[in-house]
């Protein structure tokens, strides 16, 4: 009988710095051209809070509206943003992983060498560079149609706070589709995502709803992430910012929790 | 051009002989999913530069085996062992390429899309106009995948498997569910790396693949290995043949025919099963001028399986599966 290879020796894995960022960059960028090129993905993506900020925020309200003293087409660039920016993190992430899990290509992916974490990078990038595409569609359809006018300064933050804002949404994408199968992933995130949108006031302003909502509003991390994007514009609530970042950080933490648990079940370490 | 097919064969049939070094390994191997033992103590050894064939009917463990030895499972009990380490680890998974049956892969992205990306993940690739090369990807390397054949997408994943230069490939059911020709194509560049000097370990459902490709053959069925051997070993055993005929032989004499592995009497007609047909026919003609009703008919691959474990298989077989 033939023994066992005698440690032929297993070079440790020296992967250069600039090897890994390769690895890192080229994952990112062909995430982004999978998803680009996959219409009823980059399509909906942007394609639904632009419709939505044209019907609410241009056609059904003038130019001059105004709610609470803000201008109505600007608040509503706040918060259509964070629709915008929740639904490609939300999709991005989970309903790719979702598929990609159930149907094989990252069992693929996990025998090679790659990065585990190089794949999920990848995921977060991409649904964040969609994120900064609605945002900047919403800007301009805003500064040309509805009389917005925006600083450079506020543009920036606006812009800053929506796009990070995409990861709180993100982990919990990573942790439905963890735990969401192939064709059940997008009507999961559609109850979640729907429901969550319009209690946390971002299809019509909170202070047009009714209190008891206004009220659970504060339970739901789209809240939290709105007033941030509000108070740019001057619009928030009479709240702290720094209650509303710790909401979306311990939201994030939460998800990337039970995105760990979905991990480790897959790779094998809590069972089988 | 190519050698002779009994050629090869002979020169395939010296090469598993000889010992070489156990490069991956399960050792005392159990896999258990709830009460579904997928592998029971399996001992496998894949050596240096063969091309072993694990080969089994659906649901024997194949998948699970080569899951297990791409460190995607753990074992319930026993060991894996890839080039003297764990293939849960990134290093020794550099020197490993997989090809996986995947119901769905990114079909957006273009074939020399998919090549470059898995490409980056190994030190040292293959050039990546030799990937497409190896894989015969020329014409269509600019197609997104999802407008690819089935056989040119099985030829993606192959070329994902190799891309990264591994010094040894796992391929699982490589050409299942492809035609005739799709098949042979694949075969071909399979033993085109084999030519390279790698070892692979293949799973199949088709005892001709096996044939067509491997230096051994290991058989697998419930979760354990029933026959080991050279694929003419391996055809002695399971893909023989069976006469059937009326003869006025006795039993004995039939059995003591080259090459004749068990005779049965139904009535006036023998059933004798036999590694070779012709040899036996050959004896049988001439100690018996009478005999009639002659019939051959190849052994079906269910049927040697049956026939191995009831006869190769040092233990009787348990409970199946539940």
């Amino acid at each position: 009988m033939a023994t066992v290879a005698t440690t032929i020796n297993s070079p440790a894995l020296a992967r250069p710095f600039g090897r890994t960022l390769t690895i890192y960059a080229k994952e990112a960028k062909f995430e982004f051209l999978t998803r680009l090129r996959l219409r009823a993905f980059s399509l909906s993506t942007i394609g639904f809070p632009v419709m939505f900020y044209i019907l609410f925020g241009l056609v059904l309200n003038g130019k001059e509206a105004a709610v609470n003293g803000t201008h109505f087409a600007t608040y509503l660039i706040a918060t259509f943003g964070t629709f915008g920016v929740m639904g490609a993190s939300l999709f991005g992430t989970a309903a790719g992983l979702a598929t990609e899990r159930g149907l094989g290509w990252l069992q693929v992916k996990r025998a090679s060498p790659m990065p585990p974490f190089a794949y999920f990078a990848a995921k977060v990038v991409m649904s964040m560079i969609f994120s900064a595409a609605v945002v900047l569609s919403l800007f301009a359809l805003g500064v040309t149609l509805g009389g917005v006018h925006l600083t450079a300064m506020q543009t920036m933050k606006l812009l800053g706070i929506l796009v990070a804002g995409s990861l709180p949404f993100c982990a919990m994408g990573l942790a439905i589709g963890y735990f969401a199968g192939p064709t059940s992933a997008a009507p999961i995130i559609q109850l979640f995502y729907l429901p969550l949108s319009v209690c946390s006031g971002l299809w019509v302003p909170l202070m047009l709803l009714p209190k008891v909502l206004q009220q659970f509003a504060h339970f739901l991390p789209p809240y939290h992430l709105a007033q941030l994007a509000l108070g740019v514009v001057g619009a928030e609530q009479q709240e702290s910012a720094a209650s509303h970042w710790v909401v979306l950080i311990g939201f994030t933490l939460i998800c990337l929790g039970v995105a760990r648990i979905g991990f480790q079940r897959d790779e094998g370490k809590t069972y089988g | 051009m190519l050698a002779t097919m009994p050629e090869i064969q002979e020169l395939r049939d010296v090469r598993s002989h000889s010992s070489r070094t156990v490069v991956a390994q399960l050792r005392q191997v159990s896999k258990t999913f709830g009460v579904v033992h997928a592998l029971r103590n399996l001992d496998f050894s894949v050596r240096a530069g063969e091309l072993l064939a694990l080969l089994g009917p659906n649901g024997a463990g194949k998948t699970t085996a080569v899951k297990l030895f791409l460190g995607l499972m753990r074992p319930t009990a026993g060991t894996v062992n890839v080039f003297g380490g764990n293939p849960i680890h990134a290093e020794v998974r550099t020197r490993i390429g997989a090809m996986l049956q995947v119901a769905k892969v990114p079909e957006t992205l273009k074939v020399r899309e998919h090549i470059d990306l898995f490409s980056s993940y190994y030190p040292r690739p293959l050039p990546q106009a030799e990937t497409v090369a190896i894989a015969g990807l020329q014409e269509i390397k600019d197609r997104p995948f999802g407008e690819l054949s089935g056989g040119q997408k099985q030829r993606v994943l192959f070329a994902l498997a190799l891309c990264g230069d591994p010094d040894i490939l796992f391929l699982d059911e490589p050409t299942v569910g492809l035609d005739v020709e799709a098949r042979r194509l694949l075969w071909e560049q399979i033993r085109k790396l084999v030519g390279r000097g790698k070892t692979i370990l293949l799973t199949t459902h088709y005892l001709e693949e096996a044939d067509a490709l491997a230096d051994r053959v290991a058989v697998i069925n419930r979760g354990e290995i029933i026959a080991e051997g050279t694929p003419s070993e391996i055809k002695a055993k399971t893909c023989g043949r069976r006469i059937r005929c009326v003869s006025s032989l006795d039993i004995e004499t039939l059995q003591s025919f080259p090459g004749v592995a068990e005779v049965k009497r139904d009535r006036d007609i023998y059933e004798i099963r036999v590694a070779e047909a012709e040899p036996v026919l050959r004896e049988l003609l001439l100690r018996d001028a009478a005999v009639r009703d002659i019939e051959v008919v190849g052994a079906g691959l269910e049927e040697a399986f049956l026939a191995l474990t009831q006869n190769g298989s040092s233990e009787p077989q348990t409970s199946g599966r539940q």
